[in-house]
């Protein structure tokens, strides 16, 4: 298993450093929305939750730029045949899509949160950074999970580019509430408390939660 | 080798594959004519453990599928009109990835690259490549691990025949492998055969040992 | 089951002829053992004498709320609807486990049913919802509201799942990603309660976050409208999947006999 997960990490991410398709894009579009977000309040700095809320909200919009694309070239080009005809455990593909998700919203948040500090928080980011990063990466890990799911079952659909973002907004919605809730605090200028035990709960919760049924249900949309 | 008996297979409410039957022995080569849409493609991907088959009995390699097609995969080579290779990396990058899949030896990489010739281009984007030497790393993917059943669907239209000769060792008559190849040229197409099938209308229309049939038969297949 | 073409003797040695196929054989997919509608008219019946009892408990029977007078009624309409909306999500969530466990399409049928009338459900309860702001609280929608909200979350997420499945044309691969979908959002409706309630403040003051709390009459009558919606629900569903087997009884009966 840990063998399969590798070879086909190593060719997803071989295959998105020949094409870019995904990183660039995602960041891109958080830098550009974050200066709409500007023009769209008429503020020059947020803070608390209104800080929270545009980052998360950035972020996640971001992300699905990357879920649509997911699967995109292993439907177009044959790649699930390649991939059912070997003989492995076939929800290896399901921990590499996602460990690779997770990688792209790594580099994304890398690139995304400087650039929101800079561009709309009030409070310098530096003081923030570690509590900051715990939230980043519990809710990440969720919005891996549920977007490698929704990107498997939306790309053999008609209308894929709509239906991934669709089916994957409500299910994040927990995650947005988790990771907002946890981040406002961290983002006002008197910076004194870190995040609620219990909004990490949540996102830990959920991690769990869907990460298990993630795990379990993928096999049925790779079969015929 | 292969035994299957009754087979269906849908598709929504028609009938892709319907009530097929047929007995083929380890070595020998089958042979399935018939128009498109008659459901060459769709026999070709059950056998391959890619389509589950909906009704009837089908056994290949000694296992019955649907519920043993784990231990089918891994024996079972599939060239079909995709090259089920990715565009932007190199046929040797392809290579290596199915080679990780199947857990092989790196080093047959090098073997297959030289044995379809490819190993001076190797290293270039498949999208570089014309079609011919694409099909040609397809036939190495195809073959990699050493396949008992090999299973070609037209696997002579983009090759030149100088290609032709060049893959006969590896999914020709040569190879010595069972094979199942789907084919649209009557004359040969019996060539290679030892059992014919005909299909039409996901229907068998004509299954006999090759050497009782003749080429105009085939032909009225696809009237 | 596995469905011999003929007998054994029949089939012949010689691979040049093949086998007789029959015609009338149902698709694996479907058992055709099942006697339709069976408990429909004891549901139908109890149905039909429950909910006039409902409403008549609710008319005459419970007494009218100090605070927010007639109209807290609309609680014995919005409160059933809503759990029974939220129950049909989640029970078609489990039976599609047993569709995809079962390969079964009946159990995929079955999970479709719960679902879309859940859906039909829900929306009325939205609406209901809607009516009880306005009148308790003057507007006509509240954030404050977890239920409200995270119903609002799970109709949205539901709201997808007709469009998925129709964006699918092979029915069995249809079937196969409905039921996923089922799951993943039948294990959602709970979470994502618990979330929105953590994250709201209630503004919530009296039934729904007390139901323990109710004065006999009012819970009696609470219980009796529960028991009545789920077995409109029920009832419903039943009618919807006996319609829609004998729908497909009849095109594969007619296909037979050359119709098309």
């Amino acid at each position: 298993m840990r063998r399969t997960v590798g070879a086909l990490l190593r060719k997803e991410l071989l295959v998105e450093l020949r094409t870019l398709e995904s990183v660039p894009g995602m960041s891109l579009f958080a830098v550009t929305t974050f200066v709409v977000f500007h023009f769209a309040l008429n503020q020059n700095t947020v803070s608390g939750d209104e800080a929270a809320g545009i980052l998360w909200v950035t972020l996640l919009f971001a992300a699905m730029l990357g879920v649509n694309r997911l699967f995109v070239a292993d439907q177009d080009q044959g790649g699930f045949d390649a991939f059912l005809l070997a003989p492995v455990d076939r929800t290896a593909m399901l921990l590499a899509k996602a460990i690779a998700l997770l990688a792209y919203l790594a580099v994304l948040e890398l690139i995304a949160v400087p650039a929101f500090g800079l561009l709309l928080l009030a409070p310098p980011l530096s003081q923030t950074m570690p509590d900051l990063l715990v939230v980043l990466v519990l809710a990440d890990i969720g919005i891996a999970a549920i977007g490698t799911l929704v990107a498997a079952l939306a790309v053999q659909t008609r209308a894929r580019d709509l239906l991934g973002p669709l089916l994957a907004l409500p299910l994040l919605v927990p995650v947005v509430i988790g990771a907002a809730r946890a981040s406002s605090p961290l983002l006002v200028l008197t910076h004194s408390s870190g995040p609620q035990g219990r909004w990490l709960a949540t996102l830990a919760l959920y991690d769990l939660v869907f990460g298990l049924i993630a795990y379990a249900v993928f096999d049925f949309l790779l079969e015929d | 080798m292969i035994e299957l008996e009754g087979l269906v297979r849908r598709y929504g409410e028609r009938e892709a594959l319907s009530d097929v039957s047929l007995s083929l022995q380890a070595g020998q080569t089958l042979v399935v004519f018939g128009p498109n849409g008659a459901g060459k493609t769709t026999l070709l991907r059950v056998l391959a453990t890619l389509l589950r088959p909906h009704d009837g009995e089908v056994t290949v390699l000694d296992r019955r599928l649907p519920d043993e097609a784990w231990a089918v995969r891994g024996r079972v080579g599939l060239l079909g009109h995709e090259s089920l290779l990715y565009r932007e990396l190199t046929a040797r990058e392809n290579l290596r990835f199915h080679a990780r899949l199947h857990d092989l030896d790196l080093q047959r990489v090098d073997e297959l690259l030289a044995a379809v010739a490819l190993t001076d281009r190797a290293d270039e984007p498949l999208k570089s490549l014309s079609r011919g030497m694409v099909q040609r790393a397809a036939v190495a993917r195809a073959t990699l691990h050493d396949p008992e059943l090999l299973l070609l669907d037209e696997p002579f239209s983009n090759l030149d025949p100088a290609a032709v000769e060049l893959v006969a060792p590896l999914i020709g008559a040569e190879s010595k492998r069972t094979r199942v190849i789907s084919s649209h040229d009557p004359s040969g197409g019996l060539a290679q055969a030892d059992l014919v099938l005909g299909l039409r209308d996901g229907r068998v229309a004509l299954l006999r040992a090759a050497t009782d049939v003749g080429p105009e038969e085939i032909v009225e297949l696809y009237r | 089951m596995s469905s011999r073409t003929s007998p054994p003797e029949e089939r012949s040695e010689n691979p040049a002829t093949p086998p007789q196929g029959s015609p009338n054989r149902a698709p694996r997919g479907f058992r055709t053992n099942t006697k339709y509608g069976r408990g429909l008219r004891p549901l139908s019946i109890a149905t039909i004498a429950a909910l006039p009892l409902a409403l008549a408990l609710v008319f005459f029977y419970a007494p009218i709320e100090a605070e927010e007078g007639f109209l807290q009624k609309i609680f014995y309409l919005h409160v059933p609807l809503a759990i029974v909306t939220l129950c049909g999500f989640v029970i078609g969530g489990l039976l599609a486990i047993v569709h995809l466990r079962t390969r079964d399409r009946q159990w995929d049928l079955r999970s479709y049913v719960a679902i879309h009338m859940s859906l039909i459900f829900g929306v009325a309860t939205l609406i209901t919802g809607s009516i009880w702001a306005r009148g308790s609280w003057g507007h006509w929608w509240v954030w404050s509201e977890p239920t409200l909200v995270s119903f609002l979350i799970v109709m949205l997420l539901y709201a997808t799942y007709q469009p998925l499945r129709f964006a699918i044309e092979d029915p069995e691969r249809q079937a196969r990603y409905a039921s996923v979908f089922a799951i993943v959002a039948g294990a959602f409706v709970p979470l994502n309660f618990l979330a929105v309630r953590l994250s709201t403040e209630y503004l919530h003051p009296r039934v729904l976050g007390s139901s323990s709390n109710l004065p006999a009459p009012m819970a009696f009558t609470f219980l009796v409208s529960l028991v009545a919606m789920s077995l409109l629900f029920a009832t419903l569903c039943s009618y919807e999947l006996m319609a829609k087997r004998t729908r497909m009884l009849l095109k594969a009966r007619s296909r037979t006999l050359g119709f098309r």
